[in-house]
């Protein structure tokens, strides 16, 4: 199990991707913890259930239940927010207006292909708009641990799990180290613990470019 | 002319075999009051089209018990355990579909036009069997447009002409499942005189709504409950 500070540190490090005045939408799980790291960085946060310009949690006494986020939880609107129905909602997601989309995954291929939606051999009942954002996201951001609970890294040659879709993602945030995807396969550009390069080979289950690679972990882990 | 009748009158409206779009995102803008009406009718074999099927024993939750649902169209149901084990029983067929997609199937049967092509899916199961087309060098899947015998909607406020605005979120699927049934019933928290809605305001103008009933929860706390 990943321990709160390991979260955070991808969450952190995500929030070092995301530029001023972006359009963000993010995933359920880590990428939810990415706002309280922007620090004097604004970007506006789209929530797909018909809202841009997301704030926090409110206090009790400011609870609305019609005022909540994709994961159904009570929200604030920042300065500036709108409110639009779930057809216009998705125009701005498949219509390419989002200019980056983190989301949480299973598994990833060395190419960037995402499956973030669906087990096999369980029942598949739910997909909500991550495939919409697979799709129609301008940049994706992946922030997910690097290993699934079992030890199995989830940087994988083949998808073994249902794809999100051909579209592939851009980055890959885990708590070890940060991977780029590209036409001819991955390259690690970061590792943030303190993980010796040998062992990160032997968890992560591709191969990967490692020409130039940033060395962050004392920075990030202190 | 009013559009406002008593909520078991809607029923009227509803009959066994029919596809129903309902609004809602979970329990938000969910019309709670008409579903109650429908759980304790003997209306049965209903195809919902709605992103969830409510919670357990909750809004749609509750249909699921009574036993009205044959089957439902949407895009998350996990979050309903109960969804899940009927579904795994066979007593509930379930046609999974990606948010924006259910979306603008809506907006689509709203609209006149009888299928478009989108991104998204391509590449999962969810494309199996669908027809493919290139535009400009991408490829698209052809989807088809959703219409409903009865649309069941949530909304803050009507005026006695049928006008509607919403509660922030809570308009989720509710303005474009408007434009999408053949008979269109809207619950609200209240009814107020023409005029009294500022133009700029009203999202869901009365062309689209035939019903208005009043919603017989309150909120209290941020959320719908039993008034007293």
């Amino acid at each position: 199990m990943l321990s709160q500070s390991e979260r955070i540190k991808i969450a952190k490090r995500v929030a070092e991707e995301l530029s001023e005045g972006q359009i963000v939408n993010l995933g359920v799980g880590i990428p939810t913890l990415i706002p309280d790291f922007l620090g004097d960085k604004k970007v506006f946060l789209q929530s797909e259930n018909g809202l841009l310009g997301m704030g926090p949690t409110p206090d009790d006494e400011n609870v609305n239940m019609d005022l909540i986020s994709a994961s159904k939880k009570p929200i604030t609107m920042e300065k500036g927010a709108s409110l639009f129905d779930s057809s216009d909602s998705f125009v701005m997601i498949r219509g390419g207006h989002i200019d980056v989309a983190v989301l949480g995954a299973l598994q990833v291929d060395q190419y960037g292909e995402i499956a973030n939606w669906a087990v096999p051999g369980k029942s598949i009942l739910g997909v909500g708009g991550a495939i919409d954002l697979v799709a129609g996201a301008k940049r994706i951001i992946i922030a997910c641990t690097l290993q699934a609970k079992d030890g199995k890294s989830k940087l994988v040659k083949k998808l073994t799990f249902p794809s999100s879709g051909t579209r592939r993602a851009n980055i890959l945030v885990t708590e070890h180290a940060v991977f780029k995807f590209t036409n001819t396969g991955t390259e690690l550009i970061e590792i943030l613990s303190d993980i010796s390069m040998e062992k990160l080979k032997e968890i992560t289950g591709v191969e990967f470019g490692c020409d130039n690679v940033k060395i962050s972990s004392s920075k990030i882990t202190k | 002319m009013n559009k406002l009748i008593d909520r078991s009158d809607a029923l009227n409206y509803i009959k066994d075999g029919d596809t129903l779009l309902v609004g809602g995102f979970g329990l938000s803008g969910t019309p709670l009051t008409l579903l109650d009406e429908l759980a304790n009718s003997n209306i049965r074999d209903l195809t919902v089209v709605s992103n969830n099927l409510g919670e357990v024993g909750k809004g749609l939750g509750k249909l699921l018990v009574s036993g009205n649902l044959k089957k439902a169209v949407g895009s998350y149901f996990t979050t309903n355990r109960d969804a899940v084990e009927a579904w795994k029983e066979g007593k509930l067929e379930i046609e999974l579909v990606p948010q924006g997609t259910l979306a603008e199937a809506i907006r689509c049967g709203g609209a006149g036009i009888g299928g478009f092509y989108t991104k998204t899916g391509i590449g999962t199961t969810l494309a199996d069997g669908k027809e493919q087309k290139v535009f400009d060098g991408e490829t698209y899947i052809l989807e088809q447009a959703i219409k409903g015998d009865v649309s069941i909607i949530k909304a803050l406020k009507a005026d006695t002409l049928g006008n509607l605005i919403y509660d922030h979120t809570a308009r989720n699927f509710n303005a474009v499942m408007a434009t999408a049934g053949e008979i269109v019933i809207a619950e609200v928290d209240e009814i107020v005189e023409v005029g009294d809605l500022h133009p700029l305001e009203i999202v869901t103008p009365h062309v689209y709504v035939d019903h208005v009933v009043l919603n017989k929860y309150v909120k209290k706390g941020g959320v719908y409950v039993e008034s007293i």
